[in-house]
């Protein structure tokens, strides 16, 4: 009787204990996915990035500068390995890029252009497309991250080396740098 | 915290099917007794449940489609309107859902917007022309926001069981109201004679089914109706969320209020899936109990009131704000571990106030496209739009009189002539001198195998405009200013051609 009741027990304790691995690994999958989600969408601001330029360089012969900028950041994320490197490098590439639409609006006959304008609307998209999966990899990572803080799955997260991700941070740069107002000339 | 929120509306659904269930039941066992006295319940109930059964079928089955062509929407694609299709991604990548909603452009000038499909996966969002004119991509992020939002809560699928529910009780009082007006009541009393059964003891019976049949259709459309404003409350709610932006969906409220459009495809049955109520309501309906829709100044003033950022109690507290009292629009589970949300900015408009004229000129081109018009760029810069019932090989210019080819796709002369080899040296098939897979031979080209099979080609006029030519079987294929392919596919015939 002793005997099954043992049994029993490590019966459950062996369906609990699969049940908290198999979940570990069902949202460190989610967190690969919502991963694979940005970087897709980096990716193909990479790509945009490069049609925009030629198409800039005609009408901005002036802005060197903002165009190299630019080109410089690209090549800097698409080298980034890991989320944290990437994280820095994109943000860089935003912010350059948003510098270089301001530069635009100087440029009414740029504007002008069919061309640049689809493409204007690809970055555009994929610029929100990115904020958007961001915000999905980042709920998932805190959910991840929290499964492997807590007990009783630390315990196990433990066992298998479950390691915590990291979030990935784009500050937006119309957010960090803060409209200066100025009253004096 | 989507997940609460379906979940919280699956349990409502849940409530609203049992209760609207229990009166559809009920109404058929009190006429059942009624009509046919002492045991004839059991039928009654059983014919509602069949009508019931019947009508969920065709609008399960039927349904989607059913709107869709009622309200003479035509799918395109990516190429047609770059901009829509971003949009609808950009949505579908922030609600979560697994695939993009398929869309639909309906070519009117009433802008206004709805969405449809049983489940998440399979459905569809429809816009008209004339939202497509006047919004700029702030404000069509916001209704396509608030569509998606529709999608992601299954509120299609609660509107279609609700629907029916309702048309089965309403359908059921009427017929028996009826047959109990034209016969003067004298219907169960000669269905009572025929049994022999004692007198009078029916009476309660027809009493509590003229009651039941003039007051279950009412209340029954007042729940509908209530729970209906409620979602459309909820999918405000959600669309800001998704785009944090609440000032998008509020102009493009205000926009499609303002315009004074007749929607032409609108009617009873499609009217309540609309972003803003399509139909002339009169002033006391709009306002009141009997309307689909709240009234928009005041979802325009909710959302202008929200000022703790785009979170979903952020509009519940505005709510609660205006209408003095709290209401629990959004499930409390919902909002339990609502975040503040900061709003964003608004996007640097790419189409300034000035070029609205352009975008609307555009749009009518888009629908012409749609409708299978070619374009052609006269030398004289007018553009000529060519109706696709014209077979001519040419058009005359109506302002220079200059005559303009119109673009077809020509059988190549290189691959032909590729094939033709192919062929003599018998190691491969023709078709493989271009590595291009062909789904049917050519219609009209010359008589030899592999010239039948050899593909057609187009070469640009101009590169980073629009340009459409039409396929070897007479279908119309358009060229987006971003294309960059070599090949394209004919959505007709198969047919491969190259663009050069």
């Amino acid at each position: 009787m002793a005997a099954l009741i043992f049994l029993a027990v490590v019966a459950l304790a062996a369906i609990f204990f699969v049940g908290i691995y198999n979940s570990l690994v069902q949202l460190r999958n989610r967190v690969k996915n919502a991963w694979s989600q940005i970087d897709v969408q980096l990716k193909r601001r990479h790509d945009l990035i490069p049609n925009l330029v030629e198409t800039a360089k005609g009408y901005m012969q002036h802005e060197r500068e903002t165009l190299t900028a630019i080109t410089d950041a690209r090549s800097r994320a698409m080298g980034a390995g890991n989320v944290h490197d990437k994280s820095a490098a994109e943000t860089q590439l935003s912010a350059a890029v948003s510098k270089f639409m301001l530069t635009v609006e100087n440029y009414p006959d740029l504007k002008a252009n069919q061309n640049f304008l689809a493409l204007q609307e690809e970055l555009t998209a994929t610029e929100n497309k990115i904020a958007f999966a961001r915000q999905a990899y980042n709920d998932a990572v805190l959910f991840f991250n929290n499964k492997i803080e807590m007990f009783p799955s630390n315990v196990i997260a433990g066992m298998f080396n479950f390691r915590p991700e990291e979030n990935f941070e784009i500050e937006e740069p119309a957010q960090r740098e803060a409209p200066k107002v100025q009253f004096t000339r | 915290m989507m997940w609460e929120l379906i979940a919280a509306n699956r349990r409502k659904s849940l409530f609203l099917f049992v209760g609207m269930a229990t009166l559809l039941v009920a109404l058929g066992y009190f006429i059942g007794e009624a009509a046919m006295g002492e045991g004839g319940g059991t039928f009654g109930i059983i014919v509602a449940v069949a009508l019931w059964v019947i009508l969920s079928a065709a609008s399960v089955f039927g349904g989607p489609e059913l709107v869709l062509r009622m309200s003479r929407a035509k799918e395109v694609t990516p190429d047609v309107h770059p901009q829509l299709f971003n949009i609808v991604d950009e949505m579908k990548i922030a609600s979560g859902l697994t695939k993009s909603p398929r869309v639909y452009i309906i070519d009117e000038k009433a802008p206004n917007a709805f969405a449809t499909g049983l489940r998440p996966e399979d459905s569809s969002i429809a816009v008209t022309a004339g939202l497509l004119t006047r919004l700029n991509r702030d404000e069509l992020q916001g209704v396509i926001a608030h569509e998606t939002s529709h999608i992601m809560n299954r509120d299609v699928q609660f509107l279609t069981v609700a629907s029916v529910m309702l048309g089965s009780i309403v359908l059921m009082s009427d017929v028996f109201l009826r047959g109990m007006w034209y016969s003067g009541g004298s219907a169960t009393r000669r269905w009572r004679s025929k049994k022999s059964d004692s007198g009078g003891s029916n009476a309660p019976f027809v009493i509590a089914a003229i009651a039941l049949a003039i007051l279950g259709p009412l209340f029954a459309r007042l729940l509908y109706f209530s729970i209906s404003r409620k979602r459309e409350y909820l999918a405000d709610a959600c669309a800001v969320q998704l785009t944090r932006y609440p000032e998008g969906l509020a102009s493009a409220l205000e926009k499609i209020s303002a315009a004074e459009v007749p929607l032409h495809a609108a009617n009873q049955v499609n009217a309540p899936m609309f972003i803003v109520a399509p139909l002339q309501e009169g002033v006391a309906r709009a306002s009141g109990w009997g309307a689909t829709h709240p009234p928009i100044e005041e979802r325009v003033r909710i959302l202008r009131a929200m000022s703790e950022g785009a979170g979903l109690l952020s509009y519940q507290h505005a709510f609660a704000r205006l209408r003095g009292k709290p209401v629990n629009i959004i499930p409390r589970s919902g909002i339990q571990k609502d975040t503040p949300l900061p709003v964003r900015e608004a996007h640097p408009d790419v189409v300034a106030e000035e070029s609205r004229k352009q975008q609307t000129r555009d749009v009518m081109d888009l629908m012409r496209a749609v409708n299978g018009f070619a374009f052609l760029l006269c030398a004289c810069g007018l553009k000529i739009k060519v109706p696709p019932e014209l077979k001519d090989p040419s058009i005359a210019c109506p302002r220079c009189g200059r005559d303009n080819q119109i673009p077809r796709a020509q059988v190549s002369e290189f691959a032909e002539v590729a094939a033709a080899v192919g062929a003599l040296v018998g190691t491969s098939k023709p078709g493989d001198a271009s590595d291009v897979p062909f789904a049917q031979p050519a219609i009209g080209a010359p008589g030899s195998v592999g010239a039948q099979e050899s593909p057609l080609e187009y070469s640009r006029r101009t590169h980073g405009e629009w340009e459409s030519f039409s396929c070897g079987c007479g279908h119309l294929l358009q060229l987006s200013p971003s294309f960059a392919a070599s090949q394209m596919k004919c959505a007709n015939c198969g047919r491969i051609t190259r663009v050069i």
